[in-house]
């Protein structure tokens, strides 16, 4: 891999076997001062660009983040103005992919929608990531009573389904269904998982050497956790956070489905796939667009969450 | 072992409770007064208003109110619907119905995800390796109702395979679309952790040892690479569990399958909220209970489990 192309032996070089006649044995022990430093992250990047899928849905999903935030770039039709003379009609020109039942374009919808599954995804990913490290790296970090409490009001909410909890709290709440409460809804019932990986992460870093020499040099305790474990444990999490976020496109998606999630005068793919499937059979295009550009940015973050999880665990690297 | 069993047992009441409790809570805060709303626009005589507050112990605190409901849970209490049935009537009539809709679902995943996962793993990054894991990952990102309205559409409409909606009585083969839609939403995980778990023991010390003493390919796959690599599958497939209630509550719905997902479906579409929070708790208590069951069942296949910790 990289080890090759210097010179000397490195320690990290597993599969770096000395020659027996010529390498003094203490060669091979012996740390090459003059390679370039590297760590897990600069050795995920040189990785992860080698990587095609990397760069393919790294530009799809730049692609919907410009789609969300300048909609009107991407279409000149406003999407609000529907016409019933237009009611299920095919495409024409300047309408590509046709009309839905009340005349509207189908083609301006989904890029209006864009930033509606966006916005839920990265809010819920967001609180979902802020609970989860909080729990994970205290309960982890300072064991005893602080980490069987975190640890218990983790197994509370991980008993709960999200997908259902986030259904119980959008029909109590009725009133107040916008982008910010449906986020919350998700968010603060899928945290669980992201808090029992850190967690198992943070307690095998902790007793690591470079934590023990930053304690026998007098450093505070939370300057440890945040300067030498947490940059340590948090790889995983990166990996589930970038899944995760995909997670919540489709919860949010299925919420709208079901009509608990953002009132119809939102703009978002669930409520136009949940609108198309009235007329399934008379117009099932209407139906089909909105799903692909839900799947296929759903998959742009499943895609790279694999990336980053073969270029960030060393041993699935070894095993490829 | 006993022992162990009874400490997982003992585990889960305190996650009982605190699930329920923030259940209980979620109602609790819900915003407007139901009894006020029952007069409707004449409103309700104080006392008739007094009598029912009395009755629904809803003067009393947070507490003794959520500890009322914790005891109607334990003994089989769980309400009733807007419309005036009991809710563990309809768990009687539905739970049947989901219950062999799951099955069979079950069935198709495990059968075709272990198979898939197998042959993936057996010809490591070969075009079938390949072909699996995009499959894979487009079900992973694929919402369950937009797989539901495809098979329905493509199967039901346009091929005419088979029926788009389930009569009354959900006999078995009308079940068979709505259970594939339901395994091929969980099945991409089993399809990877499967190829995982056989790359990892094809490289086994005794699947080595059992190559050296000549054992043929012809058993040394079924009997020791495939049979090591099901323990973690079996409880993949034990923990999906909750992602199975969430699919079954939308594929029920699409299918129209009168089951108890079904009728969460029904509910939510119709914003009745008590009825929601009914199904979502006894959900929630089948999750819990199947997970525990999972975990003896992975502690009894794998020892190590058991003597660890």
């Amino acid at each position: 891999m990289e080890n090759s192309q210097n010179p000397g032996p490195v320690l990290s070089a597993s599969h770096f076997v000395a020659p027996i006649d010529e390498t003094p044995l203490s060669a091979t022990d012996s740390v090459d001062t003059d390679s370039k430093p590297s760590n897990l992250y600069i050795d995920a990047w040189r990785d992860a660009r080698r990587r095609p899928l990397f760069w393919i849905s790294g530009a799809f999903i730049l692609l919907v983040i410009v789609v969300a935030l300048f909609p009107s770039l991407f279409t000149p039709v406003d999407p609000r103005a529907c016409d019933l003379q237009y009611s299920n009609q095919g495409p024409s020109a300047g309408h590509i992919l046709g009309y839905t039942k009340q005349g509207c374009d189908v083609f301006a919808r989904i890029i209006y929608g864009t930033s509606t599954s966006l916005t839920v995804g990265i809010l819920a990913t967001i609180i979902v990531t802020v609970i989860g490290v909080l729990f994970g790296a205290l309960g982890g970090y300072f064991g005893r009573w602080v980490d069987a409490i975190l640890s218990r009001i983790g197994d509370i909410f991980f008993a709960i389904p999200y997908f259902l909890a986030a259904v119980v709290v959008m029909s109590v709440f009725v009133q107040y269904r916008n982008v910010f409460v449906i986020s919350l809804a998700i968010g603060f019932f899928a945290w669980p998982g992201t808090a029992r990986i850190l967690r198992g992460q943070v307690l095998s870093v902790k007793n690591a050497d470079y934590v023990t020499s930053a304690t026998a040099l007098g450093v505070g305790r939370f300057t440890i956790l945040w300067r030498h474990v947490l940059p340590n444990s948090i790889a995983p999490v990166i990996v589930i956070t970038t899944i995760g976020l995909a997670g919540a496109i489709v919860a949010e998606a299925t919420l709208s489905f079901l009509g608990v999630g953002l009132p119809p005068s939102v703009m978002s793919w669930g409520n136009d796939i949940s609108a198309a499937q009235r007329d399934l059979r008379n117009n099932p295009m209407t139906l089909v667009w909105p799903s692909i550009a839900l799947t296929s940015t759903v998959l742009a973050f499943v895609i790279l969450g694999e990336v980053l999880r073969d270029a960030l665990d060393p041993k699935a690297r070894a095993r490829r | 072992m006993v022992w162990y069993i009874v400490r997982r047992v003992l585990q889960v009441i305190p996650v009982f409770i605190g699930a329920t409790l923030l259940i209980y809570f979620m109602v609790f805060a819900l915003p407007g007064d139901p009894i006020a709303a029952l007069g409707g626009d004449r409103g309700l005589n104080p006392a008739v208003a007094d009598a029912i507050r009395e009755r629904y112990h809803l003067n009393d605190p947070f507490f003794v109110q959520y500890f009322y409901y914790l005891k109607s849970i334990v003994t089989g209490d769980l309400g009733t619907t807007f419309s005036g049935q009991q809710v563990s009537d309809i768990l009687a009539r539905t739970v049947p119905v989901t219950f062999r809709l799951a099955l069979i679902a079950i069935v198709i995943e495990a059968f075709f995800g272990i198979l898939i996962g197998l042959i993936a793993g057996l010809r490591k990054n070969g075009i079938f390796d390949t072909v699996s894991l995009l499959f894979s990952l487009v079900l992973i990102s694929m919402p369950i109702f937009v797989l539901a309205f495809l098979a329905q559409f493509i199967f039901g409409v346009r091929l005419g395979w088979a029926r788009t909606t389930v009569s009354g009585d959900a006999p078995l083969q009308e079940l068979i679309l709505p259970a594939f839609v339901l395994a091929f939403f969980v099945i991409a995980n089993v399809i990877r952790l499967t190829r995982t778990s056989v790359i990892e023991n094809l490289d086994a010390d005794f699947v080595r040892t059992a190559t050296a003493k000549g054992l043929s390919r012809r058993r040394l796959i079924p009997v020791h690479v495939l049979r090591n690599s099901l323990i973690p599958v079996v409880t993949l497939i034990g923990t999906d569990f909750g992602l199975l209630i969430v699919g079954a509550t939308v594929t029920e719905g699409i299918f129209n399958v009168p089951g108890v997902g079904n009728t969460l479906f029904r509910a939510i579409l119709l914003s009745e909220a008590p009825t929601v929070v009914s199904f979502v708790t006894v959900f929630v208590i089948v999750y819990l209970i199947s997970n525990l069951l999972v975990d003896i069942l992975y502690a009894f296949l794998d020892p190590r489990i058991r003597y660890g910790k």
